[in-house]
C-alpha cells in the first residue's frame, strides 16, 4: 500500500467535503475515521480509485453522524462526479488547511497537532507517537484546537509566516521519533508543497534550512549517542538532500529578499558545506549570523538564542575570548539556560582552559533537560576534567 | 511541549501557612469534597488535552539496595522513617509552558481541606526529561 498517497488525498478530501457545504471539524473528523478505515484495510483489499473511495468513506461517516440515507446518497453521487482534481488544486487545497490550521488563534503546539493530521494525513495514534503523550489526549487537544477554530471563515486573510512558523516546529519537534514517526519528514513534505504554492523566497528558505540540516541526521545520533556537529561522520551526511537544499536556497537568495530561514539555511549550508570540520568556513558563517542578528532591532533581547550561537562564530573567527564575552552578553537574557553554559564550556575549551570548560560542562548537564543531551555533556565534563589532568602531569 | 510530574507529598518540603490535622481526622464530608476536587482535577487536564497519567501511592516504603555478590538485598526504613520526604502521588502533565505548569500546581494546591478550607499544599514541580532540540550545535 502507498502511504504516501494515501495522506497526500487527505488534505483533498477535507478539501471536497468542505466545498460541499460541511463545517471544517465534521469534515475533518470524517476523513480521519476514513483514513484509519484505509490504513486497516487497503494492505487486504486495495481500491482501484484511492480518491474516490476514501471520499466515499468520509461522506458515509460524515453523514452518518448527521444526515439521512438518501442525503447521503446524494452527496456520494455528488462527490462522484466531481473530477479528479490537478496539481494546481492539490496545491491550493493543501494551501487552505495549512492557513486554516496555522491560526494564531491556536498555541503552536495544537497547531502543529491540527496541521499533521488534517494536512499531512497522519493518524491521532501516529502523533500522539510522535509527541509522547496517550492518544485520548492527543484526540482531545485536536478538537479542542478545532472547536477554537469554528467561528473562523475559510477564506480569512492567513500570515504565511504563521504557517511558516507551525512548520517549522513541526521540523524541530520531529527528530525524536523512529523513521515511521519522523515528523521532521512530514513537515518537509508539507513545506514542498507549499513552495508549489507561494512564491515567497522566506517558504524556500525554511524548505532549505529543513533540507540542509535534516541531511545530517543520520550522523546526529549513533548506537544511542549524540554526536556534536563537529564530531559527525560526515560520509553519513546525504549528500543529495544537501545538493537539492543548496539549489533551493540558491534560488531563493536570488530575489534579494532575505528573511531568517534563508540566513539561518546559509549558515546550515556552511556547516555541510565543510569536509571536515576544520575546514569550516566560520569567517562566512560569522557574516552570515551578523546578517540574522540585524533582522531584530535588539537582538539580545529579541533573540538571544541567536546571539548565543553567534559567539560560538566569534569564537573560531577572533578568539575563543571575544567568543565568551558575547556570551556574558547574552547570558543576563538567558539566565540559567543549560545552552550558556553549554556555549561558554565549546569556548573555554577551545580556549585551552579545560579546568573551567569541565565545570561549565557540568554546570550545563545539571540544568538539561534533554536525557540524550545531558548524557553527551557529562561526557564532555568527564574528558575535559580527564584531559585537564593529564596536562597538569 | 514539556512535560512535568507535579508531586504531591505526605510530608517533607516547607512549612504549610496554615498546618492541618491528618486526612483520617477530618470530617467525612470534607473527605468527600478533597477527592471529588483531585478527580475533578483529572477531568479537567483531560479535557484540556494536558493530561499524561496520575496516580497515587501507598504511604508504606522500603529502601532496598543490592547486597553484594550472593548476598541478600540490604532492607532499610531509610534515615528518617518519621520525618523523611514521602510523596503521596502526582500528576503528569504535557503543557505549553512552564507557567501553565505552576497554573496547574497552584490550582492542585487550593484543593478543599478540612471546612472545605483551601489546604495551600505545597506541590513539587519536576521537569520530565525529553528528547534533544533538533537544533543544538
Amino acid at each position: 500500500m502507498d502511504e504516501g498517497l494515501l495522506r497526500a488525498l487527505v488534505p483533498q478530501v477535507i478539501t471536497a467535503l468542505l466545498r460541499r457545504g460541511a463545517d471544517f471539524a465534521s469534515a475533518e473528523d470524517a476523513v480521519q475515521e476514513a483514513l484509519v478505515d484505509a490504513l486497516r484495510t487497503w494492505p487486504t483489499g486495495p481500491p482501484r480509485d484511492p480518491r474516490a473511495w476514501l471520499t466515499r468513506a468520509a461522506v458515509h461517516r460524515l453523514t452518518d453522524a448527521v444526515r439521512s440515507e438518501a442525503a447521503r446518497r446524494r452527496r456520494e453521487e455528488r462527490v462522484d462526479e466531481e473530477p479528479e482534481p490537478g496539481p494546481t488544486e492539490q496545491a491550493d487545497d493543501t494551501l487552505l488547511l495549512l492557513f486554516l490550521c496555522a491560526s494564531p488563534q491556536l498555541s503552536p503546539t495544537s497547531a502543529v497537532a491540527l496541521t499533521l493530521r488534517a494536512v499531512a494525513g497522519l493518524t491521532t495514534r501516529e502523533i500522539a507517537d510522535a509527541f509522547l503523550v496517550p492518544e485520548a489526549t492527543m484526540a482531545q487537544r485536536i478538537s479542542r484546537a478545532k472547536a477554537t477554530l469554528r467561528d473562523r471563515s475559510l477564506d480569512a486573510p492567513a500570515d504565511v509566516a504563521v504557517v511558516l512558523h507551525v512548520l517549522h516546529l513541526a521540523y524541530t519537534t520531529g527528530h525524536q521519533g523512529d523513521e515511521r514517526h519522523d515528523l521532521a519528514r512530514e513537515a518537509i513534505r508539507l513545506t514542498r508543497q507549499l513552495v508549489l504554492a507561494s512564491p515567497e523566497p522566506e517558504v524556500r528558505g525554511l524548505l532549505a534550512l529543513m533540507l540542509l540540516h535534516h541531511a545530517r541526521h543520520r550522523a546526529r545520533v549513533v548506537g544511542g549517542r549524540l554526536v556534536p556537529l563537529d564530531e559527525q561522520d560526515r560520509a553519513l551526511w546525504d549528500h543529495d538532500e544537501i545538493a537539492e537544499g543548496v539549489r533551493i536556497l540558491q534560488g531563493a537568495l536570488g530575489e534579494q529578499r532575505r528573511g531568517r530561514f534563508q540566513v539561518e539555511a546559509a549558515i546550515a549550508a556552511l556547516h555541510d558545506d565543510a569536509t571536515t570540520a576544520a575546514e569550516t568556513d566560520w569567517s562566512q558563517i560569522l557574516s552570515w549570523y551578523d546578517e540574522l542578528l540585524a533582522q531584530s532591532p535588539d537582538p539580545v533581547r529579541d533573540d538571544p538564542a541567536a546571539v548565543l550561537s553567534r559567539a560560538v562564530a566569534v569564537g573560531h573567527v577572533l578568539g575563543a575570548s571575544a567568543g565568551l564575552l558575547e556570551v556574558e552578553r547574552v547570558a543576563p537574557e538567558l539566565k540559567g539556560r543549560y545552552r550558556v553554559d553549554a556555549t561558554r564550556a565549546y569556548l573555554l575549551r577551545l580556549a585551552g582552559d579545560l579546568p573551567e570548560a569541565a565545570e561549565a560542562y557540568a554546570r550545563a548537564a545539571e540544568r538539561c533537560t534533554s536525557t540524550l543531551e545531558r548524557d553527551h555533556l557529562v561526557r564532555q565534563a568527564a574528558l575535559a576534567r580527564a584531559a585537564a589532568r593529564v596536562n597538569d602531569v | 511541549m514539556p512535560k512535568y510530574l507535579l508531586l504531591k507529598h505526605y510530608r517533607g518540603g516547607p512549612e504549610l501557612p496554615t498546618p492541618v490535622p491528618p486526612m483520617p481526622e477530618w470530617d467525612p464530608a470534607d473527605i468527600e469534597a478533597h477527592m471529588a476536587f483531585l478527580e475533578h482535577v483529572n477531568v479537567m487536564l483531560k479535557e484540556r488535552g494536558e493530561w499524561l497519567d496520575a496516580q497515587g501511592l501507598s504511604m508504606d516504603q522500603e529502601w532496598i539496595r543490592y547486597g553484594g555478590p550472593g548476598a541478600a538485598p540490604v532492607r532499610s526504613d531509610g534515615p528518617h522513617p518519621e520525618t523523611g520526604d514521602l510523596v503521596a502521588g502526582w500528576y503528569a502533565i504535557d503543557v505549553d509552558s512552564y507557567d501553565r505548569a505552576v497554573e496547574i500546581a497552584a490550582y492542585v494546591s487550593s484543593e478543599p481541606g478540612p471546612g472545605g478550607k483551601p489546604l495551600y499544599e505545597w506541590i513539587q514541580i519536576r521537569q520530565i526529561m525529553e528528547a534533544p532540540p533538533s537544533y543544538a550545535e
